[in-house]
């Protein structure tokens, strides 16, 4: 592992396999790596939405024939499960890949091997989860498998495996890729780069780590559990044998609700990296912004049975859960609040990355304001399992994360692809994208309160509903314009001249002292940090902007060699849960099999010749 | 101790895979969090079901049989006893590498690696031994969450097994030097953590009625 | 990398092999004492004064296991003598994870408790 010697032969042999597959198969490239999260984020977003679409299609007429129910279960349990899992967490993960290392002036993460492992793991995740289709039994159980609707019983099919061990390997990436930001973040910032002097966005990140360190060990055990009762006969939720649903309820929230905190604290970052830039003005309250993190955080674990008002836990249960729920929009207002004391009394810069992340303070303010309403279990019991419930995730999740995930893909976009995405296309995606948004989720707050319930694969025309949707249907495909038009802006701009400026915005961070796009060792000296903005500050003793970055030369750093082994490794992971689902078939063969690869993935990983990697983040000279 | 007062070029000064273990020693607390709540959050259900039980005895109404209480404690304070020391040995084992001292590195290492087979052999015969008496995953749950709870920690002590046994081999190739010696401190910290999880599940599923 | 000549100083202040051994024997005496609470309470061995403790039986138990974990910790692993923050990054969880337990067991045996019919 950490050894001292420099291996340069292989570091130039590697250096010169620049392109081509087997360079993208073997990357431990921090940057190569996010631009690969994102890539293939982005398909599953795509495929999410077309999802999506269907189901409005659905239900834009009362008593349509459009879908089967049987159909319409899978779309919108595979929506949900792909936005979440498949979409919004890989592309905040496309940034912490990216971005993490060069805002706190490292030349890439703690780990690199396993972080490409970390991404193998995701993308076949991301097929398992999804090869279900191939077998007509996709997941059909909703995005949060409700028991005891997933037993054996009730759910005889494949469908409920699919969506169980695509979880399960999702969760050993996101665990790995925790463990791996974790230690990055505490252990390598630049010189002078305390804590307090971090980037948002790294703050954010990082406690979105923390997060994810403590959450998704709980459904890792609520699946094996449920994994369990469909496999091994046990009971844990099969009320015939002594079981209780209501418990997968609990285990699966306590996940739950810090997951929808993972989902948007990074999000936050963004937003809180942005603003400053485009109002030319330092992020108002630092320190408030970090402890509010922190404390919705840590709230966020006090919170989760507020998605069970409608279950009869008591009133105590009730009302100490609806406190707490209360209590978290305070952190929250504050950041908001924040935010706008930010642009106060600033120079707007009206570009791309401002509307989006002006545009995320809006709607999720919006959303916010529905979800404090859910936090009253009377208002709940109303609310909960309609439509109303639909529009505040959407305008927290969509409003809020995909509007700031957008917000930092434009932002830097030129910093990871050398290109500027156009303008005048960015602007217009961004008002069809507010337009239709708005259409589709802003009526599903009055479809919600009049009664329209969730999941339901159709509506009665004698309810009344049926104008509103038609509404909400035309807003999607406003929506397929909006993302249309960003596809268009994307590949125009990627025919283009690769000659985006370093430092496009007047960026405060060190991101942008680097060349568009960064050498492979980012920083050509490992830089060292006096304050918050340091790119600011910089500028600010130089007297204004800089020249061109120079790249370096890169000789004398010496950085991690490229390896397949993560790949073999997650090909073991994924294949132990491929061969739980065909057990029946093969017998303990197929778990013997897919454990050898493991191990040998494994074993060869860590003991790979040559192989050497960063113990410090200034390592490789200079 | 050579690692102690060496000081790293990292932001904290200390070694990232050292951290890095601890992170994910901090990520199985909830695991095992997991595991202990389903196995305490069943112990009010099981008893409307069938036997066996751990402590209490059990007329089957159907036969008139009498299951006798499964658990049997001086055969798991013998494996918990093994799995106590075994934490000492290795600690041992570690000051031994950290100063050099081959023969006590080897030595200590060696009783660890036995120790903890004996204690996976003491929950294998176990396991065996209450499938015989007629538990089983599927029997009640009790069956149900006892296996799985000590069936996962069994698993991580195999796992642990196997690293150690790894690490033993790298020692007798002369591979764990002083300065090399975070490998086998971090499989220690790994080791040290599923012993200290037994010790909350040997009271809680042995010991409490 | 730098080894700070701190070492001797550090050396006079950490455990030999003699008081990791003398931790060890007290691990097995707590053992043995949890067993033997266990054995006077429920076994074969109760008697009156079994009788008398157990309504404190599972917080002594608990108690005793505790210590052990925190000794295994605190000097097994090392915490005591290294780094505050490895000992952040065990509690904190630990905090989580009590909490979580905690409010399960709360949980569910209120739901149990007024669920009509069972």
């Amino acid at each position: 592992m950490a050894t001292t010697v420099l291996d340069q032969h292989r570091v130039h042999a590697a250096h010169g396999e620049k392109t081509g597959l087997w360079s993208w198969i073997t990357t431990v490239d921090h940057k190569r790596i996010g631009v690969l999260y994102g890539a293939t984020a982005f398909f599953f977003f795509l495929l999410g939405g077309l999802e999506a679409l269907l189901i409005r299609i659905q239900l834009a007429k009362p008593d349509n024939d459009f879908l089967s129910p049987e159909a319409y279960n899978q779309l919108f349990t595979m929506h949900g499960t792909s936005m979440i899992f498949l979409a919004v967490m890989p592309l905040s993960a496309m940034f912490f890949n990216y971005m993490i290392p060069l805002l706190i002036g490292a030349r890439d993460v703690a780990f690199p091997r396993l972080n490409a492992f970390s991404y193998w793991v995701f993308l076949l995740g991301g097929l398992f989860l999804n090869a279900g289709f191939l077998f007509g039994a996709a997941p059909d159980q909703g995005w949060y498998g409700y028991a005891n609707l997933t037993s054996r019983q009730f759910s005889p099919g494949a469908n409920v495996d699919f969506w169980n061990m695509g979880l399960q390997v999702l969760g050993v990436s996101s665990l790995a890729a925790a463990v791996n930001f974790f230690v990055t973040v505490i252990n390598m910032r630049a010189k002078g780069m305390t804590m307090m002097r971090m980037p948002m966005f790294v703050w954010m990140s990082f406690i979105t780590q923390v997060l994810l360190l403590l959450a998704f060990p709980v459904l890792a055990v609520a699946l094996i559990l449920l994994m369990f009762d469909r496999f091994f006969g046990t009971n844990f939720f099969v009320p015939a044998g002594g079981g209780d649903p209501l418990l997968w309820q609990h285990f699966f929230w306590i996940f739950g609700h810090p997951e929808v905190y993972i989902l948007v604290l990074p999000s936050f970052g963004i937003v809180s990296e942005v603003l400053p830039v485009f109002s030319r003005k330092p992020l108002f309250g630092y320190a408030a912004m970090v402890f509010s993190g922190v404390f919705i955080a840590f709230l966020g674990f006090g919170v989760w049975a507020h998605h069970m008002f409608a279950t009869g836990m008591g009133p105590f249960a009730d009302t100490f859960f609806s406190l707490s729920t209360m209590l978290i929009a305070i952190p929250t207002g504050v950041k908001i609040f924040n935010w706008l004391g930010t642009m106060w009394g600033g120079s707007i810069q009206y570009k791309t990355p401002m509307y989006f992340s002006i545009g995320f303070i809006a709607m999720f303010i919006i959303g916010g304001l529905s979800g404090v309403m859910h936090a009253s279990p009377p208002a709940d019991t109303q609310q909960n399992d309609t439509y109303f419930i639909v529009a505040h995730f959407h305008y927290v999740l969509f409003g809020g994360s995909i509007f700031a995930l957008t917000s930092g893909a434009y932002y830097w976009w030129p910093k990871m692809f050398g290109r500027l995405l156009d303008e005048r296309l960015g602007k217009l995606h961004f008002w069809l994208m507010l337009i239709g948004f708005n259409l589709t989720f802003f009526p599903m707050h009055f479809v919600g309160l009049n009664g329209m319930p969730r999941r339901t694969w159709t509506y009665p025309a004698e309810l009344g509903f049926e104008a509103l949707n038609q509404l909400e249907t035309a807003g999607a495909f406003v929506l397929f314009l909006a993302f249309s038009v960003f596809l268009v802006n994307i590949v125009k701009t990627w025919r283009g001249p690769r000659n985006a400026p370093a430092d496009p915005w007047n960026g405060a961070t060190l991101e942008w002292a680097i060349p568009s796009p960064p050498p492979e060792w980012n920083f050509a000296e490992a830089p060292v940090v006096q304050g918050r903005d340091p790119f600011w500050e910089t500028k600010r003793e130089r007297g204004g902007r800089l020249p061109e970055p120079s790249p370096g030369t890169g000789a004398g750093i010496h950085l991690p060699n490229p390896s397949y082994w993560p790949l073999i490794t997650a090909v073991g992971v994924a294949a132990i849960f491929a061969a739980i689902m065909l057990s029946h078939k093969t017998g303990p063969w197929g778990i013997i099999v897919a454990v050898s690869i493991l191990f040998l993935g494994v074993f060869n990983w860590v003991f790979e010749k040559g192989y050497s990697e960063f113990t410090t983040p200034a390592q490789g000279g200079h | 101790m050579s690692d102690h007062a060496e000081v790293l070029d990292t932001s904290t000064g200390l070694d990232s895979r050292k951290l890095a273990i601890w992170t994910f020693i901090g990520s199985e607390c909830m695991f095992f969090a997991s595991l202990i709540s389903n196995y305490l959050v069943h112990k009010e259900q099981w008893m409307s079901g069938p036997g066996p039980f751990p402590h209490e005895a059990w007329t089957d109404p159907a036969t008139g049989k009498v299951l006798e209480p499964i658990i049997e404690v001086p055969l798991v304070t013998v494996g918990t006893a093994l799995l106590l020391f075994s934490s000492l040995f290795i600690v041992l084992a570690l000051y031994g590498a950290q100063r050099g001292r081959r023969g006590m590195m080897l030595g200590w290492l060696g009783a660890t690696i036995v120790c903890g087979l004996f204690f996976v052999g003491m929950q294998v015969y176990e396991f065996t031994h209450f499938v015989h008496k007629g538990l089983t995953l599927q029997r009640n749950l009790f069956g149900a969450s006892f296996f799985t709870l000590t069936g996962f920690h069994g698993t991580h002590v195999t796992i642990g097994v196997i690293w150690l046994i790894t690490m033993f081999i790298l020692a007798l190739r002369g591979q764990l030097t002083p300065e090399r010696s975070l490998k086998l401190e971090m499989a220690a910290l790994y080791w040290h953590f599923v012993d200290v999880v037994w010790i909350i599940i040997f009271p809680v599923v042995y010991l409490i009625k | 990398m730098a080894h700070a000549a701190a070492h001797e100083e550090h050396e006079a202040g950490h455990p030999t092999p003699g008081t990791y051994a003398k931790i060890g024997l007290f691990l097995f005496v707590l053992t043995a004492l949890e067993v033997g609470l266990y054995e006077i309470t429920y076994g074969e061995h109760a008697g009156e004064f079994g009788h008398q403790i157990m309504p404190f039986f599972i917080p002594l138990l608990l108690g005793l296991s505790a210590v052990k974990f925190a000794l295994v910790a605190m000097f097994y692993m090392h915490l005591k003598q290294d780094h505050r923050l490895f000992s952040g990054v065990f509690v904190f969880p630990l905090i989580i994870a009590t909490i979580v337990i905690l409010s399960l067991v709360v949980l569910m045996a209120y739901h149990w408790a007024f669920a009509t019919g069972g």
